[in-house]
């Protein structure tokens, strides 16, 4: 399988590879995937008290493309509201990397992450409201 | 794609040609070319001789009789000829058939093709080492039980069947014996007589010969019978019609007598290779774990479980390495491996494993730059590993629910 540029390059140098404290109030993260499948993403936002992401961390077990979804997205995510960062698609992140056709479930398992990273980040605001 | 100079590890999968097999070969493609079923005159006379000492020497391998050798266009052929020839020339009388999971898709894919026509398959589980219990195949023997196909050498995890005591049992029980011994020749003793072998698959480009050769022993005392799949103009005993490939049958002879002559010291090599490569990753990495008994194995293989790093994801950090992962994103099906499954490996430990081939023309420093490069990616990809850290962090990470997708 051929790779394009763009995938090698967030395959051999990562952008955002780390933990955020996830019992930070601020953080929100996300878990996908399952090691049966060969894919895990952890995906952690650091989201402001007016609803930018200030910071976003991953970590992925999986292949190149899963690799590069990830890395990919914490860099589109980096200074995007909460609502902008719900409408990240999975064709978007497909489409930049040239994913092949077999690797598109990589890009679904990057915006399930960042869709679940949000929920898990609004589910503490709202347990602290209470 | 980049091909500059990678380190060939795949030797499960194919050899290169031997330069001294090759050598043998050109002949019999310039100004020997005749056919060798040409009775009439020197051109054909010339090429049966050269045929007649290729099967002579594969006979020698296996201590048969030159009378036994059916020159097929590799192991495939022949796994097919053995499995739906024998099956078809007994149905009479048998109908059952003993493999196990463990097998080549071609002797598998063959045992479901029977099935489909009227055949019962039994398909024995193999233990944790990869190896057969020799009790759970007594056990599925029944009076109807014609044939038995367990292969010699496992081509994913090297692990060795007991040939012997499977060969005594099948004698014992009136069934014949096929083994395919595509990846056992000149790794392993072979002698068809004291393992009770009644037909034997083998493969030219597995043993350092050209591809689309191969052959099949079938014994003659007492004779086994098959039903033939290829007809023509009755070549090789009416068992395979077809004009004989005169280099490529030459390849295979001298292929198949090198690999025996060298074979004691060749394994010697090898497993101090392989030792010296094992030690360097187990002193390096935590949590790698061997697929296949480390014992009855041939030195040339490793089948290695680097855990929470996925195989595919690893082959692309050893870009200079050419070899194969058990993890099935590499091919199409996104299924891991049929073979580790079969030994029990979870799959979360399929998706991380590295088959690891090495040969005759393998040295000691593309071993350790091997390991090295290994080494290096698996360290790299661990520290972006989710599953990694919370190892690290005592979490057992079968607890975990996981949302599959």
């Amino acid at each position: 399988m051929s790779y394009s540029k763009q995938l090698i390059d967030h395959y051999e140098n990562p952008r955002n590879v780390g933990s955020l404290d996830p019992k930070d109030m601020n953080v929100g993260t996300g878990l996908v995937g399952a090691p049966a499948c060969g894919d895990v993403m952890k995906l952690q936002i650091r989201v402001t008290d007016d609803g930018v992401i200030a910071d976003a961390k991953f970590k992925t077990f999986g292949c190149g493309s899963a690799i590069a979804s990830s890395s990919y997205v914490t860099e589109l995510l980096c200074g995007m509201t909460l609502t902008e960062a719900t409408s990240i698609k999975n064709n978007a992140i497909a489409q930049h990397l040239a994913l092949p056709p077999v690797k598109i479930h990589c890009s679904v398992l990057a915006e399930d992450a960042i869709k679940a990273a949000i929920q898990d980040y609004q589910n503490k605001q709202v347990e602290s409201q209470r | 794609m980049e091909t500059t100079r990678q380190i060939y590890l795949d030797y499960q999968a194919t050899t290169p040609c031997d330069p001294r097999v090759l050598e043998k070969m050109l002949p019999f493609f310039k100004e020997d070319f005749g056919n060798p079923h040409s009775r009439n005159h020197s051109y054909g006379w010339k090429a049966e001789e050269a045929v007649e000492t290729a099967r002579a020497q594969i006979a020698g391998v296996l201590k048969a009789d030159t009378r036994e050798i059916i020159f097929t266009s590799g192991a495939t052929e022949a796994n097919n000829l053995a499995l739906k020839g024998a099956a078809y020339f007994y149905r009479d009388q048998k109908t059952h058939l003993i493999t196990t999971l463990t097998e080549h898709k071609c002797v598998l894919d063959t045992c479901r093709y029977l099935e489909q026509n009227g055949f019962q398959i039994t398909y024995l589980p193999v233990l944790s080492n990869g190896l057969i219990d020799l009790e759970v195949l007594e056990k599925a023997f029944t009076p109807q039980t014609g044939l038995v196909s367990i292969m010699a050498v496992n081509n994913e995890v090297g692990v060795i069947q007991p040939l012997s005591e499977i060969g005594a049992l099948c004698r014992l029980k009136g069934a014949l014996f096929h083994t395919d011994a595509a990846q056992a020749v000149g790794k392993i003793p072979l002698d068809v007589n004291a393992m009770n072998i009644d037909l034997l698959s083998l493969s030219g480009h597995k043993i350092y010969g050209p591809k689309g050769i191969g052959a099949l022993y079938v014994r003659r005392k007492p004779r086994v019978r098959l039903e033939a799949l290829i007809h023509g103009g009755g070549q090789e005993r009416g068992f395979r019609s077809g004009t004989l490939p005169t280099p490529l049958c030459v390849g295979l002879g001298e292929a198949c007598f090198i690999a025996e002559q060298e074979r004691e010291c060749e394994n010697e090599r090898l497993k101090e290779l392989r030792n010296r490569f094992l030690e360097k990753i187990q002193n390096d990495l935590a949590d790698v774990y061997l697929n296949g008994d480390l014992e009855k194995r041939i030195p040339g293989n490793l089948n290695l479980s680097f855990a929470y790093v996925e195989g595919e994801g690893l082959m692309m950090g050893i870009k200079n390495l050419a070899l194969s992962s058990g993890s099935a994103c590499t091919s199409e099906s996104l299924e891991p491996s049929y073979v580790l499954r079969a030994l029990g490996v979870t799959e979360d430990l399929a998706h991380t494993s590295l088959r690891i081939g090495f040969g005759r023309f393998t040295t000691q420093a593309e071993m350790d730059e091997a390991a090295e490069s290994i080494i290096k990616a698996v360290t790299r990809l661990r520290e972006m590993s989710p599953l990694w850290e919370m190892a690290q962090m005592g979490v057992d990470i079968k607890s975990v629910t996981w949302a599959g997708h």
